[in-house]
């Protein structure tokens, strides 16, 4: 952009020179607070040591999550809370929005603002609720013992602790996933559907031949930000049920943190666990691009 | 659809709706009774919040979370519409095969868990001496993927016509952003606001590890606290847990319109 003066400039080359300034306080920014910190993680994963004493390790401590078997419970809690909540809750959205969507509907209004209430919710306040309500003398064990049932100590066993925090991840995102649907609905022409239901298609069969096909973009933007968000799961595990029982409901983030934060800080072998969460969810981002892909 | 499918959709529609707002009326419910009432599950609003609230007030610093939550909340919402609309909008109008490599790296970032980047910038901060300070908490998420994506994608529907004829008229690169774009897609900032605000208000993690004194507590971070004690006032817990929901919600109702309509505009 070697331009003599301001005058010499043609007009293209001048809108260009915009357009790179309107842009350059964002990418600056980014590349500052994500892409030069992930380059130094990624060094600090090569280094040992305790506290701010490093020295350079290798793949130390690559090696040492291998066999870590806190790292592999950490796994498997998020691989869990990943498999059962992202489907159920994507699922759970996409019926409501589509029930929603429906002209003839009435309350429309109600319903929604109803269901998109929890977004609105912090996560810190939400994962306060559910565990008081979920508290050994909480609200729902009051409730089973009204009906004569055995209350159940919901956060000393390990899956029904998962199973309160999946509860807790659905109630809290199925809404902001369901606003998601209704705006890609909103595209998709009404009388689609009315010439749907003139040629005989019940509303089953119009779900999946077209709902879902023209939905595909939507279907693939939520999955994307629902996988990252679960894998990067941290405040539900902390507040909720503070990993326990054991380590049997913290996830990776939780753990990275402990690592990094609690007692004694090792910035290194954390560094290196976050290298392994971007590498899975840059993986899962691609084979969900690449399966969105497919027509 | 036949009768009985109708049926279904309203049954359905019922008790997931009532599903989602009973966790919220059991906060307001709690907000208002003795820890006690809370623990025994009466779910009638009490008369007990005057008692909750100075019990809140005496355990914790609740005006100066609150005054704190507000100022980083709105402050960086402020710099995040700025810096990311002026951003979309420039990657889509004026853009060429430069601009779009540089978005697709931008969008790459995406995938950068938080957790991966925090030590580093935890670092970084305490290299510069900025621990505990506003700049800190606010820095990392001025800038986000995210809401660039959203402004290019709604600048995308923004008609080339009206930019010509302003450039016809003389107005200036920065005037037609300013002036024409600025208004024309309130509801794409109304979406931006609404998620970004409630971002900022409800981010947890970093706060925790960048803010470390009494004095830049903020209101996520006051609510853990309540757990803090040996016994758990309920009430003066939910109560806590309601002073917190309230901004966002509020944020929410007001928005709501535009939040749908923004979104739209954005997924087309």
């Amino acid at each position: 952009m070697s331009g003599p003066n301001k005058k010499g400039m043609s007009l293209e080359k001048k809108h260009n020179v915009t357009g790179w300034v309107f842009l350059i306080p964002a990418t600056a920014l980014i590349c500052w607070m994500s892409f030069y910190p992930m380059i130094k993680a990624f060094i600090m994963s090569m280094q040992t040591g305790i506290g701010i004493n490093l020295t350079f390790g290798g793949a130390a401590n690559y090696l040492r999550i291998l066999k870590d078997p806190t790292f592999k419970q950490c796994l498997f809690n998020t691989f869990f809370y990943l498999i059962i909540q992202v489907p159920v809750m994507l699922v759970l959205a996409l019926a409501l929005a589509s029930m929603l969507n429906n002209k003839h509907l009435r309350f429309k209004g109600l319903f929604r603002t109803a269901i998109f209430l929890p977004c609105a919710t912090s996560l810190v306040s939400y994962a306060m609720i559910f565990r008081s309500m979920f508290a050994n003398d909480g609200f729902i064990n009051t409730v089973l013992r009204g009906f004569g049932m055995n209350p159940i100590m919901w956060f000393a066993n390990a899956w029904t602790a998962r199973a309160v925090i999946i509860i807790a991840l659905i109630w809290r995102w199925t809404g902001y996933n369901m606003v998601f649907y209704l705006s890609g609905l909103q595209n998709i022409e009404y009388s689609v559907y009315e010439a749907a239901k003139i040629d005989g298609a019940s509303p089953v069969q119009s779900f999946f031949k077209i709902t879902v096909p023209l939905l595909k973009p939507t279907i693939l933007l939520t999955t994307i930000m629902s996988t990252n968000g679960t894998l990067q799961l941290f405040d539900e595990s902390l507040n909720l049920t503070n990993g326990g029982p054991g380590k049997s409901t913290m996830t990776l983030s939780h753990y990275i943190y402990n690592t990094s934060f609690v007692q004694s800080p090792n910035f290194g072998y954390a560094a290196a666990m976050s290298i392994i969460v971007l590498i899975m969810v840059a993986i899962l981002a691609v084979i969900q691009m690449k399966v969105g892909d497919e027509r | 659809m036949n009768k009985g499918q109708k049926i279904f959709q309203y049954v359905f529609l019922t008790i997931v709706s009532l599903l989602s707002v009973f966790p919220l009326y059991y906060m307001f419910c709690g907000a208002t009774n003795k820890s006690t009432d809370v623990v025994a599950g009466k779910l009638i609003p009490g008369g007990y919040v005057a008692e909750n609230f100075k019990a809140l007030l005496a355990n914790q610093d609740l005006a100066r979370a609150m005054w704190n939550s507000f100022r980083n909340a709105v402050i960086l919402t402020a710099l995040a519409l700025l810096v990311c609309s002026i951003a979309g909008y420039g990657f889509e109008i004026y853009h060429d095969k430069g601009k779009d490599v540089v978005m697709t790296l931008l969008l790459t970032a995406m995938m950068i868990p938080f957790a991966a980047i925090m030590i580093p910038l935890f670092k970084m901060f305490s290299t510069l001496k900025m621990v505990n300070s506003m700049a800190a908490f606010m820095l990392p998420t001025i800038s986000t993927p995210f809401l660039i994506m959203l402004f290019r994608q709604s600048a995308r529907s923004f008609p080339h016509d009206i930019i010509e004829a302003a450039r016809l008229d003389g107005l200036s690169e920065t005037g037609i952003f300013f002036r024409m774009f600025f208004p024309t897609m309130r509801s794409t900032y109304a979406a931006a606001m609404t998620i970004t605000f409630m971002n900022a208000w409800n981010n947890y993690l970093w706060p925790k590890v960048i803010l470390q004194t009494d004095s830049s507590i903020t209101m996520p971070m006051l609510v853990a606290n309540l757990l803090g004690g040996y016994t758990v006032d309920y009430g003066m817990l939910m109560l806590g847990v309601l002073i917190c929901t309230l901004p966002t919600a509020i944020v929410f109702f007001c928005l709501q319109k535009s939040f749908a309509e923004g979104i739209t505009g954005a997924v087309k």
